[in-house]
């Protein structure tokens, strides 16, 4: 019977569990699901990480190359992102070049990089106008169950707070880089940015963590990114319903509490990977 | 106190002198120019007409949106900015009286002298009025910059957004005067996000004004 309802109305399917304060799967408004988290996972690459938001799962494979500094930064080293949406993560995917909402993903992160300051990109630099490092942050989901943002910065973070880069030097004499394979260090991060995304329903219930359902049956959808001291890295709503500037208010509140949990999570990850070696 | 204060701030945010024309295009159902200053958009919306069976939707109309750049092809940049001006558009038009149907909204920058985005959907709005295609609402665009001595400055120049710290965009529908879109850039607190809300609907309600006006010239002409 809840399966045919489901079916035929799913809007009215999700009002009415709404109504009393609560969601399908049993969550609350407000309450995210639960998110894992395991850094390493790929042994080949400089940096990884694995997130799963419920169902949704992103990974993230850093790989560092060196390249000589853009002209007009010769001082700065690069970091590419790329949200990667294949056909197995979800039926709505096709094979073939990424879609808009890969290249909008791709563009969001970018932008977080850049607004957040994550990683100074001044430490990326080897040598002025000579050498630098340009990380590939290749991010790919697994797994679509709604909320991608959430998850790609999440696993942003935890990759790049995993990466190790080889020590490099210039010999003078010969004017060629040395890569010294042993001595590896952690890249400084400087700023640790999570994204909490938020759906509206019916113009006015908020709700966090959006499942692909929610998604799809939400009026509209936002993202707040914000940094462990409170500032708004990035405030990001499409479109969709109109909100007053106190509901905008509540979903920062609830963005902050969700920067302080994820932070905690991922501490706590490095350290046990940190004990377990 | 506080209150009367930001009251105070926002009291006549200065916006450049901005202006717009109607149907200066022959063949599209709907057209208009927003000039912000010296940034300038042309729009055009074809439709409602016949719909690609794959980008059918069956109970309201699809819209398309094509942000074209001032030289060169579009990016991934005008991809975000495609998906920021069609969802807000979506919320204002009421697209389920053209079930079926597909409208196409093409916006040319002409020149890019900051506070594009806003631009475009000014451009947008008043396009979509001159095709006289049903909305719920209207809405216009509005950017605020913060300087590096946490000034707001509201529609900044390209050089003044360069000298930003800052940058916020957002659409501010006519009804009541509430947040439709937002999209930002660099870091900034969560109080000058509050006071730049503040200030964009402050400044929304000269925008509408113009809409009202305009739109009162034209058929007073007419009628």
């Amino acid at each position: 019977m809840a399966a045919g309802f489901k079916t035929a109305e799913p809007l009215e399917f999700h009002r009415s569990f709404l109504k009393e304060n609560c969601r399908p799967d049993g969550r609350e408004l407000g309450e995210f699901r639960p998110t894992t988290l395991n850094t390493g996972s790929i042994s080949t690459a400089d940096g990884s990480a694995l997130v799963k938001i419920g169902n949704t799962t992103v990974i993230c494979g850093i790989k560092a190359e060196l390249a000589m500094p853009a002209a007009d930064a010769p001082d700065k080293g690069y970091i590419v992102p790329n949200v990667d949406l294949p056909p197995l993560c979800s039926s709505r995917f096709r094979p073939g070049p990424p879609g808009e909402q890969a290249q909008v993903a791709s563009q969001f992160i970018a932008d977080v990089i850049d607004d957040s300051n994550i990683i100074k990109k001044e430490d990326l630099c080897i040598e002025k106008s000579k050498l630098c490092w340009v990380l590939y942050c290749d991010i790919m989901c697994l797994d679509y169950d709604g909320n991608l943002l959430d998850a790609c910065i999440i696993t942003l973070l935890a990759a790049l707070k995993n990466a190790q880069l080889p020590k490099v030097t210039i010999n003078k004499e010969t004017d060629l880089a040395e890569v010294d394979m042993q001595h590896k260090s952690h890249l400084q991060i400087n700023k640790h940015p999570v994204a909490s995304s938020f759906a509206v329903f019916d113009d006015e219930v908020i709700i966090v963590d959006p499942t692909t359902e929610e998604e799809s049956l939400a009026t509209a959808l936002i993202t707040a990114v914000t940094d462990e001291d409170d500032q708004l890295c990035a405030f990001h709503k499409p479109g969709g319903s109109s909100l007053s500037a106190e509901k905008l208010q509540d979903c920062i509140s609830r963005a902050v509490t969700r920067n302080r949990e994820i932070n905690k999570l991922i501490d706590k990850v490095t350290e046990s990977m940190k004990s377990s070696k | 106190m506080k209150h009367a204060m930001m009251e105070l701030e926002i009291s006549s945010p200065v916006l450049r002198e901005f202006g717009s024309e109607q149907s200066l295009l022959s063949k599209p159902d709907g057209s208009a120019t927003f000039m912000q200053g010296d940034t300038s958009v042309l729009a055009g919306v074809y439709g409602p007409a016949e719909v690609k069976v794959n980008k059918e939707i069956y109970d309201r109309a699809t819209l398309e949106v094509l942000i074209q750049p001032k030289a060169g092809m579009p990016s991934v940049r005008e991809r975000t900015r495609e998906q920021c001006v069609r969802e807000t558009c979506e919320a204002a038009l009421l697209s389920t009286l053209h079930p079926r149907s597909s409208l196409t909204l093409v916006l040319q920058v002409v020149h890019d002298d900051g506070s594009l985005l806003a631009c475009c959907l000014n451009a947008a709005c008043m396009a979509l009025m001159d095709a006289g295609l049903p909305m719920s609402r209207l809405f216009c665009g509005v950017t605020c910059a913060i300087d590096a001595e946490s000034r707001i400055i509201t529609d900044p120049t390209a050089q003044q957004e360069k000298e930003s710290r800052a940058l916020m965009s957002f659409a501010i529908d006519s009804k009541e005067h509430n947040v439709v879109m937002s999209s930002t850039k660099g870091s900034f607190s969560v109080k000058e996000m509050q006071q730049c809300i503040a200030v964009s609907q402050k400044a929304s309600e000269r925008i509408f004004q113009f809409y009202r006006d305009s739109v009162k010239r034209r058929y007073s002409k007419i009628l």
